[in-house]
């Protein structure tokens, strides 16, 4: 394991309190960047350099991002931190909340630093009571040491750092409907453009990231950007925490290199359970094509490898399928995830989603009619790339994946009206 | 606009110029290039969630939105390629898939937006085998019908609701399929512009209750008219099936109406099939009222007439027509007298008023304007389209202010001044002498922190604009109020406008359908005349003192009454009753607020017997022998009244003296006789949809708690209101913003017809 960055004071006691995060140099940075006076674009420009790309995942640049805010600005700008972790298989940002909150603390502060912000606001998946609570903890514990409020650490920097709770809503993860729903409205994804680097929080330039990209920023700004990108590979810097789940020993989630082969991830979590036999893996989370054993255990975890696969890194869930799983009916639960949870605003995917849903679960009912899997090819055309946000792609995704790499299974429902993984 | 700030795009291989920014929808509607959409409309937020308008431009790999894309230079736009059609198809299919396809027993069928872009872009084999989503329907009041199954989500009603209405009533709840578009708890619908939700819904979801099953878009034959109701004159477009109106709509007037009508015009119309209409002429004989035919009528009306002679009084209503006024006053003036008016609801002719009122810019520029001072008016009920300018203006960042008896549930954010009718003038002084005005009232005034921000606002202003409206003109004190008013205006640099009552108010006046020296509409009843003509009003509803008019017109020799219905008030009053053409039968012209002269066409056939007016009063000029009553159309009248009024110019200047005497002393309660806006005139009180709705109050005394305390009342009491030795008896309303020292009892609503003047002293007493 590589415990670096996001996991680099896992073996602490107690991690998430304050006085244990500084004994591993946590706040140093940020109190090196306020009292030594260095400018915001020098900020900006280090995180550029060491290649850090956004984990929550799209994995655009974290520095190009927070380089487009215009910090003269009429409207005031804000941080807001996406810790919604709603993709289904996800479940790292919750670590980082319980293990490591003070990290996410700097890094939002350093991040209101760099584009001068006026608040900081942590949106927090609606079930996440405890790590919750530790994060509102460790905010106390940053406001009562002067890490936060008024003038900190005497810089004259102004800046807070809010929670938001979110209700249980996907969508509320797509940057944009979070923002509405901090705003108080319905958790809807805007039109974009504008991007929220323009038109943000309360139409404010506002950079929005992921838990694990702010987490990251103060340990490879201590380190430097060299010294991230060393961690990694070509493209793809740094470490990267992996949420294994499914048929594996020890589901968990993982700190490791970029770039390293599946097989040592595999590993790293106890190998198949029970003696299961691989049959393939959503590396990405549930929007992420499905990969076939036999080519996944070829690849590295790294960005374009993944990519070069047909798939995505996308949010670092990596579900673990084995041959007992009938791949009709884990594509039914996904189909059903999305139907549920587009948001209902735009026609393809309020329509498409369900009757995606309602075909591939006819299919697995064993009603499937020949003309299905060319129906739900079309179908999911219709709605890709054709919706307000990606949650229409997302739920298409699976789908290509499934008939791309399986498309056997479906045939099988349809001329047996049973399940091959069955007979 | 500059050069530069031109954009050259191309579209479909056609190179168009554009506005930098401008969105490419508006663009390729202006060239006539058609793309569909639903979601999309040109005075609404944009959405972009329907994804109709998907279209193809050069370099982009995804269909995007013509809607929300803005043109940039060299943009290379296909609108019709294989991709953008594959788009449109496939949104069209999605939209289909739960809809019900109820075409034929949809009242928007024929006219859909759905069903015609269905026939372009849809396809005839169904690929959707699954049970389709079934909504129930909702009531949302007594205006608009809802079949929530055809909905499309293209949420047009809800940013309509939010952006125009002002009030947030449409919302969605709910994700995905099974979003709902409602109004999340059940209640009712109370905008007063809420029927333009109707027209905005693309689809049969949202409906016109009153027309709800009565034709098919297709049997309608069109006609373009003026509404009758207030000083805006809405465009609308009347929709007829043999020989009757089935329903009204907004035509587009972006200088007027936009695209909006408020749901009086739109709904008023169901007046006209009022029971008692006048359906042929009718004379008093033995004092019983029996049918008979126009040459009798007439005849009778001639001999009654020239025996009245100079002693005969006009009062005309001011929503009659420019030609009808016109004929009115040039008939009487051949009786030799000159006792002429329409202003019917005013009751200080002591001439504060300019000579000839208007609106003082025209109704699209008031949006514009930096701050208001509204006085004694209520636009959002009273013009609601005029309202809706206000807001916007108020919405673009201009100030409002109000100052009014009673305070107003506005859907912007506005000052308002609650001052009892008796201290609207010490109100106003205030703010003249914080602005610097000088002068009688003035001098002795009381500022406080109110007026000096209500004057800061106006003397900031880069323009400014100070409204009299109709509770103004109503007052017993009006004089006075339009003199600080035009005090005010001058040292703030505001311009002064006059909103006029009705919807012809300003006609009224460029055809001299009013007193040069004979007696106004005050005096001629005040000091009965001997005979009357009157002209589209009812002696119990329309009078500035209805017990007043109703005594006067008792006392006559002789009344003859030009009217559209038949009402016991009138029965009483008249002695002859000649059935006149309503709204939608007889061509004619408005001038509204603004000084803009609208005519219209008729739209059906008069009902039974009924004429137009303007013939009715033409055939009684040719029995008087009068010169001048030639005309052979309307148009002939209409050109003879133009060039009357053509020495006759719109013209705020007020020259009234400040030292005239208060009439309103403020000792005791005064009543605050204001009209609701679903009374306004005989048309609208016979509509039994719009009767029906939240606005469509009931007489009560309505009072402040302080007051309700002080006379022993509380809410839900029955007490009797006596104004002059007049009593009627009505439920008590608590309500907090009705001003101390004042209560509201509205005029022209059944209950209040026997009472006095719409302002003056009254005592309550718990029945
Ligand atoms: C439907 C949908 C759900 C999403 N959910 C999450 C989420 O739970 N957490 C997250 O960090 N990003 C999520 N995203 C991605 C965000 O929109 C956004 O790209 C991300 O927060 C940016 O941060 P990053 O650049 O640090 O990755 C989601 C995107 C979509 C389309
Ligand atoms: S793609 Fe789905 S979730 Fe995204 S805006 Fe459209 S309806 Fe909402
Ligand atoms: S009209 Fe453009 S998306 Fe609806």
């Amino acid at each position: 394991m590589a415990n670096e960055v996001c996991f680099r004071n896992m073996d602490l006691d107690q991690p998430w309190l304050l006085e244990q995060y500084k004994s591993r140099g946590g706040y140093e940075v940020l109190t090196k960047i306020l009292t030594e006076k260095m400018t915001q674009d020098e900020v900006i420009e280090l995180v550029k350099e060491s290649g850090l790309r956004g984990r929550g995942g799209a994995g655009f640049p974290a520095g190009l991002k927070w380089s487009f805010i215009n910090r003269n600005s009429e409207a005031s700008r804000y941080v807001v931190c996406n810790s919604d972790e709603g993709e289904p298989g996800t479940f790292k940002d919750r670590d980082i909340l319980r293990y490591n909150p003070h990290q996410l603390i700097e890094g939002m502060i350093i991040c209101g630093f760099a584009i001068d912000a006026a608040a900081g606001y942590n949106y927090i998946r609606g079930e996440f009571w405890e790590p919750y609570l530790r994060f509102e903890a460790a905010l106390e514990e940053a406001r009562a040491a002067g890490l936060l409020g008024e003038d900190i650490l005497g810089s004259g920097f102004n800046y807070d750092v809010h929670v938001h709770l979110g209700a249980g809503a996907y969508v509320c993860g797509e940057e944009s409907a979070l923002l509405e729903s901090i705003e108080g409205k319905k958790g809807q994804p805007r039109f974009k453009p504008p991007f929220p680097a323009h038109y943000g929080l309360y139409g404010g330039p506002t950079v929005i990231n992921n838990t694990e990209t702010l987490s990251s920023v103060p340990v490879l700004l201590k380190n430097g950007g060299d010294w991230f990108k060393g961690l990694g590979v070509e493209n793809s810097a740094g470490t990267k925490l992996f949420a294994v789940s499914g048929a594996v020993k020890n589901p968990g989630v993982f700190e490791v290199p970029m770039g390293i082969p599946f097989s040592e991830l595999l590993e790293l979590a106890g190998g198949m359970k029970d003696g299961k036999k691989l049959k393939a893996v959503i590396p990405g989370g549930c929007s992420a094509p499905v990969i076939p054993a036999d080519e996944i255990m070829e690849l590295n975890m790294d960005y374009d490898s993944i990519a070069k696969a047909g798939s995505m890194l996308g949010s670092g869930a990596v579900v673990v399928i084995d041959d007992s799983v009938c791949m009709v009916k884990l594509l039914e639960r996904m189909s059903y995830f999305y139907h549920e949870e587009s948001c209902g605003q735009c026609t393809p995917c309020r329509e498409g989603t369900g009757w995606l849903y309602r075909i591939v679960s006819r299919i697995e009912r064993g009603e499937g009619r020949q003309e299905d899997l060319d129906l739900l090819t079309s179908v999911g055309k219709n709605i890709a790339g054709r919706t307000v946000c990606a949650l229409g792609d997302a739920a298409v995704m699976p789908v290509n994946g499934m008939l791309k790499h399986f498309r056997d299974e479906f045939q099988y429902h349809i001329d047996n009206k049973k399940c091959l993984a069955d007979s | 606009m500059t050069e530069d700030s031109m954009v050259t795009i191309e579209v479909d291989g056609q190179e168009l110029k554009a506005k930098a920014g401008a969105m490419l929808i508006d663009v390729a509607d202006q060239a006539g290039i058609d793309i569909p959409r639903f979601c999309y409309h040109n005075k609404l937020s944009v959405s972009a969630n329907c994804r109709m308008c998907l279209i193809e431009v050069e370099k982009v790999p995804k269909p995007i939105p013509a809607c929300a894309t803005s043109v940039m230079d060299g943009m290379k736009v296909y609108t019709k390629s294989p991709m953008a059609l594959a788009a449109q198809k496939g949104t069209m299919e999605f939209l289909l898939i739960n809809h019900p396809l109820d075409c034929p027993v949809c009242d928007q069928g024929g006219e859909c937006e759905l069903q015609d872009q269905s026939l372009a872009y849809g396809s005839d084999v169904a690929r959707f085998v699954e049970k389709k989503r079934l909504v129930p329907k909702k009531y949302i009041g007594p205006l608009v019908e809802t079949n929530f199954n055809r909905c499309i989500h293209c949420t047009r009603c809800v940013r309509f609701s939010a952006e125009i209405a002002g009030m947030r009533e449409m919302g969605s709840t709910g994700r995905g399929e099974y979003m709902k578009i409602g109004t999340y708890v059940e209640r009712t619908i109370d905008s007063e512009l809420s029927g333009n939700l109707i027209d905005i819904c693309p689809v049969g979801s949202l409906t016109s209750k009153p027309y709800r099953y009565q034709a098919r878009a297709w049997e309608l034959t069109q006609s373009d008219s003026v509404a009758p109701h207030d000083a805006v004159g809405s465009n609308i477009h009347i929709h007829v099936r043999n020989n009757r109106v089935m329903r009204v709509h907004p035509k587009a007037n972006e200088a007027v109406n936009e695209c909006w009508i408020s749901d009086r015009d739109r709904f008023s119309y169901e007046g006209l099939y009022s029971e008692d209409r006048l359906t042929s002429p009718m004379i008093k004989e033995n004092g019983r009222w029996v049918e008979t035919d126009w040459e009798t009528a007439l005849q009778q009306v001639a001999d009654g007439l020239k025996e009245m002679g100079a002693g005969t009084g006009a009062l005309l209503s001011p929503s009659a027509t420019v030609e009808e006024l016109y004929l009115a006053q040039k008939l009487v003036r051949s009786l030799g007298s000159d006792n002429i008016d329409f202003r019917v609801r005013q009751s200080d002719f002591r001439g504060g008023e300019p000579a000839l009122p208007w609106l003082g810019l025209g109704i699209d520029e008031i949006e514009a304007v930096d701050a208001v001072l509204v006085i004694g008016a209520n636009p959002r009920k009273d013009q609601p389209i005029l309202g809706h300018r206000l807001r916007k203006a108020a919405l673009n960042g201009a100030s409002v202010c109000y100052l009014n008896p009673l305070e107003y549930d506005l859907n912007y954010h506005a000052e308002q001044l609650l001052s009892a009718p008796a201290n609207m003038a010490d109100d106003l002084a205030a703010v003249a002498k914080a602005v610097g005005a000088t002068g009688a009232i003035i001098d002795d005034a009381e500022v406080k922190a109110q007026h000096q921000s209500v004057a800061e606002q106006l003397k900031q202003a880069g323009s400014a604009l100070v409204l009299l409206g109709n509770l103004a003109s109503a007052h017993p004190d009006y004089s006075i109020l339009s003199a600080l008013a035009a005090e005010v205006a001058k040292a703030s640099g505001a311009k002064i406008g006059f909103i006029g009552e009705a919807a012809n108010s300003t006609g009224a006046r460029l055809v001299a359908a009013m007193p040069t020296d004979g007696l106004n509409a005050q005096s001629m009843l005040e000091q009965p005349c001997k005979g009357y003509l009157l002209l589209g009003l009812e002696p119990d509803r329309d009078f500035w003192n209805p017990t007043q008019a109703q005594t006067a017109f008792k006392q006559a020799e002789f009344v003859v009454a030009l009217t559209a219905y038949r009402s016991a008030s009138l029965e009483a009053a008249a002695d002859v009753l000649l059935p006149m053409a309503g709204f939608a039968e007889t061509s004619g012209t408005y001038v509204n607020g603004d000084g803009t002269w609208q005519s219209f066409a008729g739209a059906v056939q008069p009902m039974g017997e009924a004429r137009p007016a303007w013939k009715i009063l033409r055939v009684m000029g040719n029995l008087l022998d009068a010169d001048g009553f030639d005309q052979n159309s309307s148009q002939d009248v209409l050109e003879q009244a133009r060039n009357s009024a053509d020495g006759r110019q719109l013209d705020n200047s007020v020259t009234a003296d400040l030292g005239q005497e208060r009439r309103l002393n403020g000792s005791g309660l005064t009543r605050i006789g204001d009209v609701p806006i679903y009374a306004t005139d005989a048309l609208v009180r016979r509509a039994p949809a719009l009767q029906k709705t939240a606005d469509a109050i009931s007489a009560a005394i309505r009072i402040n708690p302080g007051e309700a305390a002080k006379a022993g009342l509380a809410d839900g009491d029955r007490a009797t209101v006596i104004q002059e030795g007049n009593l009627a008896t009505m439920p008590v309303e608590i309500d907090p913003g009705v001003a101390g020292g004042s209560v509201r009892v509205c005029a022209a609503l059944a209950g209040s017809e026997t009472l006095g003047g719409q302002f003056g002293e009254v005592t309550l007493e718990k029945a």
